[in-house]
């Protein structure tokens, strides 16, 4: 294994930017997100934002670039965390050194044929639509007409649905099938399945665009990438074979194969909106406002340490250490000489995603354990105090309750962020709840209770900006995305190249016009919208007596 | 019938193989979007895994043995000691051998193709007839084992590879050379350079993207603007 901080610069490097010198860091610039668990209310505006602009067409109905979960639960697609199954993620070696834990490149060669680690449509869900047509045009009949779902794929009658992107929704199926989820692991999880005793949580996801992504390591086309300038990883739609490595090889199962076009599809950070200087679709259109997307700078040359460190619960604060300051004198003199435009240091001063994950340590990588360095982090959600009715009972510390005394187990927060290390969980809480503490005393009873800041290590700046941030949550406080600077990639991009252009198509330029032939594979690939099997019932019609 | 089989065996192959080439170039230029393996693992994973591994397995070793076999000139494998019988019957027991391989594969992948739901209805019509012709086709190769086993003096193995090494290097007179031979034999080349001429319209271009050089590259790739 060579070079993992990924120097490898494909046939697209251009002139843009000069190298940072031998031995110095090397500085690269990504837009990372935060979501804050704490106020997400599950309303799946988020999943149907994405879907209705991504993958509203033919071989991806069963794909979500972003879905919300109910936690505690088995996920979409099922038992997805579970990497003994899927064999996602990386593994380190004896040697000290990580390879995709779906095995070496000699061994994912061989295994090209048929992956044996590929998830089955079923793992996610047959897609499926129902009869509405059948609504209007059933004869009268004394029961109202109903609408069958229909399957998606073979166009055939489905008798029973039998899984979806949030089939756990609050805590849907049976205990015994929900406890299956890895975050349980070290917890005694019996008693959770007790009414009383029961919690529940949302956890969004979409692609994590990792410092380190296993799908870009197990894609043997080389078609997926990291993009220098923002950190988005996408894949190349013309140079993707189809290999579906990539598929497995996500631990998050984030990427999905398209099975009308032969080709996987991800979530792609909605980068034509980055772009543009805009939030992401998903984060836009978030009616909890718990979407953060902001700049952090990192050193790119201490990737491939941090990632195969040698204890699973130091992933996390290894991946803190990649960070860089961005009020660093030294750093940005370098992001400069790195030809990191000076729009994307000043968002990078700004960014909410680093105050969170930085400065204020309340947010958290999903599954650090992996070893892929996700840049997608989130909050953990407060919950409320466990048996609260016996109140004398609540352990108090200090100002604030003991976090142990939450609904939701630490140990089940800190196996979902931490790998399992309960300290930084701990931390972040009772900074959320000292910042509800102190907040209720300033404004409800006129007191300045700076002793709750001490006990957390907190200054009254800090917690009032905290309070503007993930309380008030103004749109330009989440949002801090500079716009992207084609003028650098001069080389690159040709205004005059791109007039009369398509824009974004699929392949082939703007030849994918109205014709109906296409002399390479079959049917006419569909360009959005159409290309679905359209359900057509026969329908008897009776004259009206 | 002396025109009939002067066009098929030698004129065909060469417009088969030049189909095969710029057809293929000009998919790669103009359609990479449809240049894929087109598998269908994710909708029906289970039977796939053995046939899928059984059938490539068997077909590439088949492909490296024709190509081994019909294009070493005698004087190569007589120099190493190889008599032209002894030829005859290794080519037959290998082929036999992979043949079997690639015939249990096809047979599943054929099954499964044409009797599962899923994925009989996401096939297109060229899935299904590339699969059907290389099956015939490898039906029509395990045929012409016991032919081969009744004439063991490699007669007919001479005239076919005198035949082949005559296209490849522009040799005038190579379909005189097969006029009399079975006609199992002239169905097998027929529908091979046939296999050829569909090529480039078939997911069969997945073959050209063999990715090799993944065992060079570096885990990571990142793309500067």
């Amino acid at each position: 294994m060579t070079n993992l901080s990924g120097t490898n610069l494909d046939r697209e490097a251009g002139s843009a930017g000069t190298r940072p010198k031998e031995g110095s860091r090397n500085i690269r610039a990504q837009i990372g997100m935060v979501l804050n668990l704490d106020k997400c209310i599950g309303c799946h505006t988020c999943s149907i934002t994405c879907k209705n602009v991504w993958t509203s067409r033919a071989g991806v109905e069963y794909a979500w670039f972003n879905n919300v979960e109910t936690k505690p639960g088995i996920g979409f697609p099922q038992q997805w965390e579970n990497q003994n199954k899927w064999n996602g993620g990386w593994v380190r070696k004896i040697n000290g050194k990580i390879e995709p834990r779906q095995g070496s490149k000699r061994k994912i060669l061989r295994n090209i044929f048929a992956n044996p680690d590929l998830p089955q449509i079923d793992d996610y869900y047959e897609p499926f639509d129902f009869d509405y047509s059948h609504l209007q045009q059933a004869s009268e009949s004394k029961v109202p007409p109903t609408a069958r779902p229909r399957s998606l794929i073979t166009g055939e009658r489905m008798e029973k649905i039998e899984g979806g992107p949030n089939w756990e929704e609050i805590l849907g199926t049976e205990f015994s099938s929900r406890s299956r989820d890895t975050n349980f692991g070290n917890i005694q999880k019996e008693m959770y399945g007790e009414f009383e005793n029961t919690f529940m949580m949302y956890l969004p996801r979409l692609c994590e665009h990792c410092l380190n992504p296993t799908c870009v390591a197990a894609c043997p086309s080389g078609s997926i990438y990291k993009r220098e300038e923002d950190g988005i990883v996408l894949i190349d739609q013309d140079k993707c074979r189809g290999w579906r490595m990539c598929v497995s090889a996500c631990p998050y199962k984030k990427i999905y194969y398209n099975w009308e076009t032969g080709k996987s599809e991800k979530c792609t950070f909605c980068y034509p909106r980055i772009e543009a200087g805009e939030p992401t679709v998903c984060s836009e259109t978030c009616v909890g406002r718990i979407r953060y997307l902001g700049v952090l700078l990192y050193d790119a040359d201490r990737i491939e340490a941090a990632a195969s460190c040698e204890y699973e619960q130091d992933l996390y604060q290894q991946q803190l250490d990649i960070f860089l300051d961005p009020n660093d004198e030294a750093v940005i003199a370098e992001a400069r000489a790195a030809g990191i435009p000076e729009s994307w240091l000043t968002a990078a001063q700004e960014s909410p995603v680093y105050k969170m994950a930085m400065d204020w340590k309340v947010a958290f990588p999903l599954h650090p354990e992996f070893r892929t360095l996700p840049m997608v982090w989130y909050v953990p959600p407060l919950s409320p105090i466990q048996s609260a009715a016996e109140s004398d009972q609540i352990g108090m510390n200090g100002d604030i309750p003991d976090v142990r005394s939450l609904r939701i187990p630490v140990q089940y927060l800190a196996n979902l962020l931490t790998a399992g290390k309960e300290e930084p969980v701990v931390q972040g809480l009772e900074r959320m709840l000292a910042m509800r503490s102190y907040m209720r005393s300033k404004t409800v009873d006129g007191v300045v209770n700076t002793s709750v800041l001490e006990s957390v290590d907190l200054t009254q700046l800090q917690v009032e900006e905290m309070y503007r941030y993930m309380a008030i949550a103004n749109y330009e406080d989440r949002f801090v995305i500079p716009t992207s600077h084609r003028e650098y990639a001069s080389a690159t991009f040709d205004a005059y190249g791109e007039q009369g252009g398509c824009g974004f198509s699929f392949g082939s330029g703007c030849s994918t016009g109205n014709n109906e032939v296409n002399l390479f594979g079959g049917n006419k690939k569909p360009q959005r919208h159409g290309g679905g099997i359209p359900i057509k019932i026969p329908v008897k019609v009776e004259p009206l007596k | 019938m002396s025109y009939l089989n002067t066009l098929l065996f030698g004129y065909y192959p060469y417009i088969a193989m030049s189909v095969f080439i710029i057809g293929s170039i000009a998919r790669y230029d103009r359609d990479q979007y449809t240049w894929r393996t087109g598998s269908s693992q994710l909708l029906r994973g289970q039977e796939l895994r053995l046939g899928s591994n059984l059938f490539h397995i068997g077909i590439l070793l088949l492909f490296v043995g024709h190509f081994v076999g019909l294009l070493t000139p005698p004087a190569v494998y007589h120099s190493l000691g190889l008599s032209t019988s002894a030829k005859q019957i290794l080519a037959v027991v290998a082929g036999g051998i992979f043949g079997g391989i690639c015939a249990k594969g096809i047979y599943i992948l054929i099954r499964r193709r044409l009797t599962d739901a899923r994925i009989r209805k996401t096939s297109s019509r060229m899935d299904i007839f590339i699969l059907l012709l290389i099956g015939v086709q490898l039906a029509l190769g395990l045929l012409t084992l016991p032919i081969s086993l009744y004439h063991s003096d490699g007669g007919n193995m001479i005239l076919l590879s005198e035949w082949a090494q005559r296209i490849v290097t522009f040799r005038s007179g190579a379909a005189d050379q097969i006029s009399n031979i079975g006609i199992i034999f002239k169905l097998h080349l027929f529908l091979g350079m046939t296999i050829f001429l569909v090529f480039p319209f078939s997911r069969l271009v997945h073959v050209w993207s063999v990715p090799l050089g993944y065992i060079a590259r570096p885990y990571q790739v990142v793309r500067r603007r």
